[in-house]
C-alpha cells in the first residue's frame, strides 16, 4: 500500500514539472491568503483581485494561491512551497507574514515579493498598503449627518494605529458636522468572530448608538444593524446583501489594480523594491455607492472624496488636539506626516474612553 | 430596565450554543469517551444546518441537518476511537481539523446567502408581560429547547437505569463489561449523542444567532464547550451556571466597554473565562471537595471475548 502511494505521488510530482515546463514561457505569480477565499472580506478582496489580474494578462502569466496559511513563523514553508514551485512573483497578503516573507527573501535574491500592509523591506521585497483612514473620514461625515442620537457605535479589533487613526478620522470629519457628537467604542480583541461581533453590535445600539461603524471582519454587525433598523458601514467589502436598507457605504478593499501594475512591472523587467501606501488617488481603495441617505448627505459624502482624491483635504489636517485638548506636534507641515499616521497610538478630543495599554 | 431585558436576551442567544454543545459532550464524557473534537463537529453542523435551511426554507429542517452532520461526524470518531481504539485525544483534534476543512467545503457555494433566522417566540398574552415576557416567552425555540436538553440529560443521567449504566461504563468499564453491559455499544450511542448536540449548537449560529455562513464562524466556541464541562465537574446543574455565567460575563464586558468604565479591553476580553473557571472551581470544592471526573475518561477498552 505504502509503495504504491509512493509511487503515486512520484508520478503526480512528475506530472506536475511537465506541465510545469510546458508552461515556462509564462510567468509564474503566487499568493498567500490568510482566511478562506469565500471569507468576504479581506481575503475574498485579494482573490478578486486576483482574478482582475488574470483577466487582464491571463496569456502572460500563470497563478498560484494557498489559502488558510496561518501568520507567523509555519507561513515561511507555504511561502518557500510556492518559490520551489517556480514562482517569480509572490504576494503575501496579511501583517502577520512579514518576518517569514523577509527569511524566504533573503534567502531567494532572484524571486520578488510583495508583502500587504507590513513595514520591513528588502531589495526584492516591496511592501504596499491603503490609506483607508481616508474612507473612515468620509464615513464621519455621513455617520453625523445621519446619527439621530448624536451617538455612534464603533466596533474596534485591536488598539493597533491603523485602527486607531480610524477611530480618530471618524470622530474628527463628525466633528466637523456636530461638535457634541459621542462615539461608543468596543474592542472585540479579534478580527473574526461573527457572534461576537453581533453581540458588540447589540450592545452598542442597546447602549443608545444608531450609526455602526466596525474594524472586524464579518457582515454579522450589519446584519443586527439590519434587524434593529439601525445604520452602518461594512467593512473591506461589499456588504450590502447583508443590510440593503441599512449599509450607508463600505470603505472596497481594490487590489486588481496595484496587482496589475505590478505584474506589468515584472514582466517588463522594470520592477523594483518599493513602499505603495496609496490612497483614494491610487485606487488601492474605493468607496462602495453611497446609499440609503439623503441627497444633501450624499453630496457632502461625493465632495469629501473628490477633495481627499484632489488632494485638497486630509483627514489629519493640523491642529490634531489630543485628548487633554493640547495639539500634537505636527511634522508633516499642514497635517500629521504619514509615520504619525502609521503609528498613531492616542485618541483625539472629544472621544471619552481610554485607549487600552495607554 | 430596557436594558436590562435587552442584556439578558443577549446573553441568552450567546450562551445557548455553549451550552448544547457541552451538554452533549458531559454525556459522551460521562460514558468515559473524551472527544476534543466539538469545533470539529459544530462547524459541520453549522456548515450543513445553513445549507438545509437556505435549501428548503425551513429553520426546524435545518437543523436537523445540523444534528444529522454532528452526528455522521461523531461515528467517524466512534469508529476510529472506539472500534479501532485508536487514541481518542489524537482521534478528537484530528477531527476538528477534519472539519474545519469539511465545512469550507460545503458550506463554499452557500457564503455570502442569507436566510429568515428562526423567528423569536410571540406568544399574545404572554411575550407582552413586562420585564419578564421576552426573556421567558419571546426567545427563539432553541433557547428553550437548551434547557428542556440539560434538564433532559439531568434526568436521564440521576434517575434512570440506563443513564446510571452509562455513568458505570465511565467509572469503570471492566466492571460494567463483566456485568455484560455492551461497554462499546454505550459508548458509541454517547458518542452520537454529543455529535448530535454539537451539530444542533453548530446549526444554531447560522439558523439564529448571526443568519448567515462564513468559514470558520465557530470561532473556538467548540473548546469553550469543552472547557464548560470539566470546570462544571460533570454536572448538569453547574454547567448551566457555567454556561449562563460565560454568556453574562461576555456580553457585560462588551456593555462595561460602551460605557468607558476605562478598564483594558484586553483584560475584559479574559474576564470571561477567568469569571467562569474561578466560580465553576469554588462551586465544585464546596460541595464535594475536589474532581469528579469519570474514572475511566479517555482510556481505551477492548472487549475480551
Amino acid at each position: 500500500m505504502r509503495k504504491s502511494l509512493l509511487a503515486l505521488t512520484a508520478g503526480l510530482l512528475l506530472a506536475g514539472s511537465v506541465s510545469a515546463a510546458s508552461a515556462a514561457d509564462k510567468l509564474k505569480v503566487g499568493f498567500i491568503y490568510l482566511g478562506p477565499v469565500g471569507d468576504l472580506g479581506w481575503t475574498y478582496q485579494h482573490e478578486l483581485a486576483r482574478q482582475a489580474l488574470v483577466k487582464e494578462l491571463g496569456d502572460k502569466i500563470e497563478t498560484t494561491f494557498l489559502e488558510n496559511v496561518p501568520e507567523g513563523p509555519d507561513a515561511e514553508r507555504s511561502i518557500e512551497q510556492l518559490v520551489r514551485a517556480g514562482n517569480k512573483l509572490i504576494f503575501t497578503t496579511s501583517f502577520g507574514y512579514m518576518d517569514p516573507t523577509l527569511k524566504v527573501a533573503k534567502k531567494y535574491p532572484n524571486v520578488h515579493f510583495e508583502h500587504a500592509t507590513g513595514y520591513k523591506r528588502n531589495p526584492n521585497m516591496s511592501t504596499y498598503s491603503a490609506k483607508w483612514f481616508q474612507g473612515r473620514y468620509i464615513q464621519g461625515l455621513i455617520a453625523a449627518k445621519m446619527s439621530k442620537s448624536g451617538v455612534l457605535g464603533y466596533i474596534g479589533s485591536f488598539p493597533i494605529p491603523e485602527v486607531v487613526s480610524g477611530i480618530n478620522a471618524t470622530i474628527l470629519a463628525a466633528q466637523t458636522i456636530n461638535p457634541n457628537i459621542k462615539v461608543k467604542i468596543i474592542w472585540a480583541n479579534t478580527w473574526f468572530d461573527p457572534g461576537k461581533e453581533a453581540d458588540a453590535a447589540k450592545a452598542l445600539i442597546d447602549q443608545g448608538a444608531d450609526v455602526i461603524m466596525q474594524h472586524t471582519d464579518s457582515p454579522a454587525a450589519m446584519q443586527i444593524a439590519s434587524e434593529r433598523g439601525k445604520l452602518a458601514f461594512g467593512q473591506d467589502s461589499e456588504m450590502i446583501k447583508f443590510g440593503p436598507k441599512t449599509q450607508l457605504t463600505s470603505i472596497l478593499d481594490t487590489w486588481g489594480p496595484y496587482y496589475i501594475a505590478r505584474v506589468k512591472a515584472e514582466l517588463d523587467g522594470t520592477w523594483k523594491s518599493e513602499d505603495s501606501w496609496g490612497g483614494l488617488d491610487s485606487h488601492m481603495f474605493a468607496m462602495a455607492p453611497y446609499t440609503n441617505m439623503p441627497d444633501d448627505v450624499k453630496k457632502i459624502a461625493e465632495d469629501a472624496q473628490a477633495a481627499i482624491t484632489a488632494g485638497k483635504l486630509h483627514p489629519f489636517k493640523c491642529p490634531v488636539l489630543g485628548q487633554d485638548g493640547k495639539p500634537v506636534e505636527c511634522k508633516g507641515g499642514a497635517n500629521l506626516d504619514d509615520g504619525q499616521i502609521l503609528g498613531m497610538n492616542f485618541y483625539v478630543k472629544g472621544i471619552d474612553d481610554k485607549l487600552p495599554g495607554k | 430596565m430596557e436594558l436590562v431585558e435587552a442584556i439578558i436576551l443577549a446573553v441568552l442567544a450567546a450562551s445557548t450554543p455553549l451550552l448544547i454543545a457541552a451538554t452533549g459532550e458531559l454525556v459522551t464524557e460521562r460514558s468515559g469517551v473524551l472527544n476534543l473534537g466539538v469545533e470539529g463537529m459544530m462547524i459541520v453542523g453549522a456548515a450543513c444546518g445553513f445549507a438545509g435551511a437556505w435549501l428548503t426554507g425551513s429553520i426546524f429542517i435545518g437543523a436537523l441537518f445540523g444534528i444529522v452532520a454532528g452526528t455522521l461526524m461523531s461515528l467517524v470518531f466512534a469508529l476510529m476511537a472506539l472500534g479501532l481504539a485508536v487514541n481518542q485525544v489524537a482521534t478528537g483534534l484530528a477531527l476538528t481539523i477534519l472539519g474545519v476543512g469539511l465545512s469550507g467545503l460545503i458550506g463554499a457555494g452557500f457564503v455570502g446567502e442569507r436566510i429568515t433566522p428562526a423567528l423569536h417566540l410571540d406568544i399574545p398574552g404572554l411575550t407582552n408581560i413586562p420585564l419578564v415576557g421576552r426573556v421567558f416567552f419571546g426567545e427563539d425555540a432553541f433557547v428553550y429547547f437548551s434547557l428542556a436538553l440539560v434538564i433532559g440529560v439531568w434526568w436521564f443521567l440521576y434517575r434512570t437505569r440506563s443513564g446510571l449504566i452509562l455513568r458505570a461504563c465511565g467509572d469503570n468499564h471492566v466492571s460494567a463489561h463483566a456485568l455484560g453491559y455492551p461497554v462499546l455499544r454505550i459508548r458509541t450511542l454517547a458518542v452520537m449523542f454529543g455529535g448530535a448536540c454539537a451539530g444542533l449548537a453548530g446549526a444554531y449560529l447560522p439558523l439564529a444567532y448571526t443568519p448567515f455562513f462564513i468559514p470558520g464562524m465557530t470561532a473556538g466556541r467548540g473548546w469553550i464547550a469543552l472547557a464548560l464541562v470539566v470546570f462544571s465537574s460533570w454536572r448538569p446543574g453547574r454547567l448551566v451556571v457555567g454556561a449562563y455565567l460565560f454568556g453574562a460575563v461576555t456580553i457585560l464586558q462588551l456593555h462595561a466597554q460602551g460605557w468607558g468604565v476605562g478598564i483594558p479591553s484586553q483584560l475584559m476580553s479574559a474576564l470571561p473565562y477567568l469569571a467562569t473557571v474561578i466560580v465553576l472551581v469554588l462551586l465544585s470544592r464546596a460541595r464535594t471537595g475536589g474532581s469528579t471526573a469519570p474514572a475511566a475518561l479517555g482510556t481505551v477498552f477492548v472487549p475480551d471475548r
